[in-house]
């Protein structure tokens, strides 16, 4: 009766998500510097609309609003996986290395590339992707392979992952610190996170990222939750632990670094979204599905915010970070009561 | 090392020119090595020695081993005073700079300790380390929102922020070292508490330290050092982490003995890694502050690889 109800309250959950996603998604579409209506964009988004409202539609808002919604189910799930799979809030993509990784990475590439805004769409839709995952994965398989010591304790992960963070920022805020000052000011603004400036082009990888891993993803979720029970008990219920360990990190990072080479890296939100997600739907891990789409509703809604009440364009990643930094806190605080938390 | 860091540089001096230079300071050569090495040697020398004494107090109040001020937001807290410097007062001169990263540096370090002693207390290294991490996260998200709005003040701080000995002069150096001077005061004061709090608080309040004091006196001696250290070079991590592990591995835990060593292993560790990057670098050095942080990244996770997971 109860897991009847758990799960039925799970799908509710994940359905009203996804509508909240996509209604924040047109509204999304909606705010900006010129401002169009509800209804103009219904039209323009039909086919119908002046000639100079398609080409804010499809060619500016559109492009962005689908990279927020992407890129935050990306971060979510990845966070997510990452969360249950070291049974620990704390080992987030962004503390254990793998969004540094996935930066570092990806700077590489736009500093010795050239400026960020002068590159073609060919290098943005292959090389960035490309370089961010090479990244995130050297990095994950680095501390990953540090933190063995007959077994992972999440613990010595997160502490190693603090470690491999400060290293790749150290060599990333180098890299920046000798390139031109446009290409500096370029990949600052990219490093703190933000959707302004993306193009169809730094879509596609994300989409096809999304698609693919989701599912495998979504098929590993029973392992998921019988991993819970601790290797041994896994073990004995027929996982292969090590092979599904390897499944689910992988899938946490492309996923990571497919968002982070659409719109650098949007901190917390692979630490916000599956915390909120595990309380909307009253579940003892964070679900999935929900994961992402809360991640989607926080990552859209914070840009559109950025671009309709907020004066200049703040990159979403700040809001982001003055949201979760403080929830992480407060999370930390509460650690004495809570002791499986954190 | 004094010497190795006068002698090494981007443009090859045989040693004897070196010492030739530093007879005749009117000749050429005397003036590369008063004019560029000598303020540099001397100012990573007393920027090391301030973060080695930084991190062993900060090691000693938390009994933590992973403390440093880079990685618990004390520096991150200075650079945004800093930063807010440049784009209000649109000064960068070491006075002003001095008191901000200061009261950066002041703010960012209370906030970090109450919290982790709000959680389970300050001696589990994953609370603290995660605390620092969430209030440096903070600070710099603020700090790059000053920075992208604002290109001037972007080009000030993408050169100070990744910590660098080249271009820095003495000019102002004698306020810092007021800063410094009066934070290693407090430090000394605080040695005999450090002794006492290392065998556990409960115990040392038996000894008769008052616990409150000891604790803001050894808060005064890191903000004062890491706030001096950071308006000299900019924001240089993993000096503090790495000099106490070396220092106590060589003369125990006597905390009489390990602030001194620490502080001189400091300099030594901040000396060497400045001629590294000078050397690896070719004509673009690498700035001292990259150098340090990843080989003392690769320190930290070392330490944390040696330590027992039960004892953290």
């Amino acid at each position: 009766m109860i897991a009847v109800r758990t799960a039925r309250r799970r799908v509710v959950v994940t359905l009203l998500c996804l509508v909240v996603a996509v209604g924040l998604g047109l509204v999304g579409i909606t705010a900006g510097s010129s401002s169009l209506t509800v209804a103009d964009v219904a039209r323009t988004l039909l086919g119908g609309g002046t000639a100079g409202q398609q080409l804010i539609v499809f060619d500016l808002r559109l492009p962005r609003v689908a990279a927020g919604l992407l890129v935050g189910i990306a971060l979510g799930l990845a966070g997510a996986l990452t969360q249950t799979f070291a049974r620990n809030p704390l080992a987030t993509p962004d503390i254990i290395g793998v969004t540094s990784g996935a930066s570092f990475g990806a700077v590489a590439a736009i500093v010795l590339a050239g400026g960020s805004y002068s590159v073609g769409a060919g290098l943005l839709a292959l090389g960035l992707p490309a370089a961010a995952v090479l990244g995130a994965l050297l990095a994950s398989a680095v501390v990953y392979g540090l933190s063995w010591r007959g077994g992972v304790d999440s613990y010595r992960l997160i502490l190693i992952g603090i470690g491999a963070t400060a290293v790749l920022t150290g060599i990333t805020t180098y890299l920046i610190a000798r390139a031109q000052i446009t290409d500096a000011a370029a990949a600052a603004q990219w490093l703190v996170g933000s959707l302004s400036g993306v193009s169809w082009a730094s879509v596609w990888p994300v989409l096809v990222a999304v698609l693919v891993i989701t599912p495998i993803a979504l098929a590993q979720s029973r392992d998921l939750e019988v991993s819970q029970l601790g290797d041994e008990m896994s073990t004995a219920l027929g996982v292969t632990v090590q092979r599904h360990r390897l499944l689910i990190i992988v899938c946490a990072v492309v996923l990571t670094a497919a968002a982070v080479s659409a719109s650098g890296p949007i901190e917390f939100v692979a630490f916000v979204a599956p915390q909120i997600a595990r309380r909307l739907a009253k579940t003892a891990r964070p679900p999935l599905l929900a994961s992402g789409l809360v991640g989607a509703v926080i990552v859209v809604g914070g840009d559109a915010l950025t671009r309709s009440i907020l004066p200049g364009e703040v990159p979403v990643g700040i809001i982001t970070t003055i949201v979760g930094a403080p929830y992480l806190i407060w999370l930390l605080t509460r650690r004495k009561q809570r002791e499986n938390l954190a | 090392m004094v010497f190795v860091s006068l002698l090494l540089g981007s443009n090859p001096i045989s040693p004897a020119a070196v010492f030739e230079g530093l007879a005749h300071p009117d000749r050429d050569v005397g003036s590369v090595v008063w004019g560029s090495r000598v303020p540099r040697t001397v100012l990573g020398l007393l920027v090391g020695f301030c973060l080695g004494v930084a991190g062993a107090v900060m090691q000693g109040q938390t009994r933590n081993p992973l403390a440093d001020p880079g990685i618990l937001g004390v520096s991150a807290g200075a650079s945004l005073a800093v930063v807010v410097g440049v784009y209000v007062l649109g000064t960068s001169s070491m006075f002003t700079t001095l008191w901000l990263a200061l009261g950066g540096a002041a703010v960012a370090s209370i906030v970090v300790f109450s919290v982790a002693a709000l959680g389970r207390g300050l001696s589990s290294p994953v609370p603290l380390a995660i605390a620092g991490t969430a209030v440096s996260a903070l600070l710099v998200a603020f700090t790059s929102y000053l920075v992208l709005s604002d290109e001037t003040t972007l080009a000030a701080y993408r050169i100070w922020v990744v910590g660098s000995l080249s271009g820095r002069t003495l000019s102002g150096v004698d306020a810092a070292l007021l800063f410094a001077g009066a934070g290693i005061v407090f430090a000394i004061a605080n040695t005999r508490s450090l002794n006492a709090l290392a065998l556990g608080t409960e115990l040392a309040s038996g000894l008769g330290v008052n616990l409150l004091r000891a604790r803001l006196v050894g808060l005064a001696a890191i903000t004062l050092l890491t706030a001096s250290a950071v308006a000299i070079t900019g924001p240089i991590g993993f000096v503090g982490l790495t000099a106490p592990h070396v220092a106590r591995a060589a003369i125990g835990g006597d905390h009489r003995w390990l602030l001194p060593a620490s502080g001189l292993i400091g300099s030594c560790v901040l000396l060497v890694c400045d001629v590294v990057g000078r050397l690896i670098g070719g004509n673009a050095e690498v700035p001292v502050g990259v150098v340090l942080t990843v080989l003392g990244g690769v320190v930290f996770i070392a330490i944390v690889r040696r330590t027992r997971m039960a004892a953290l």
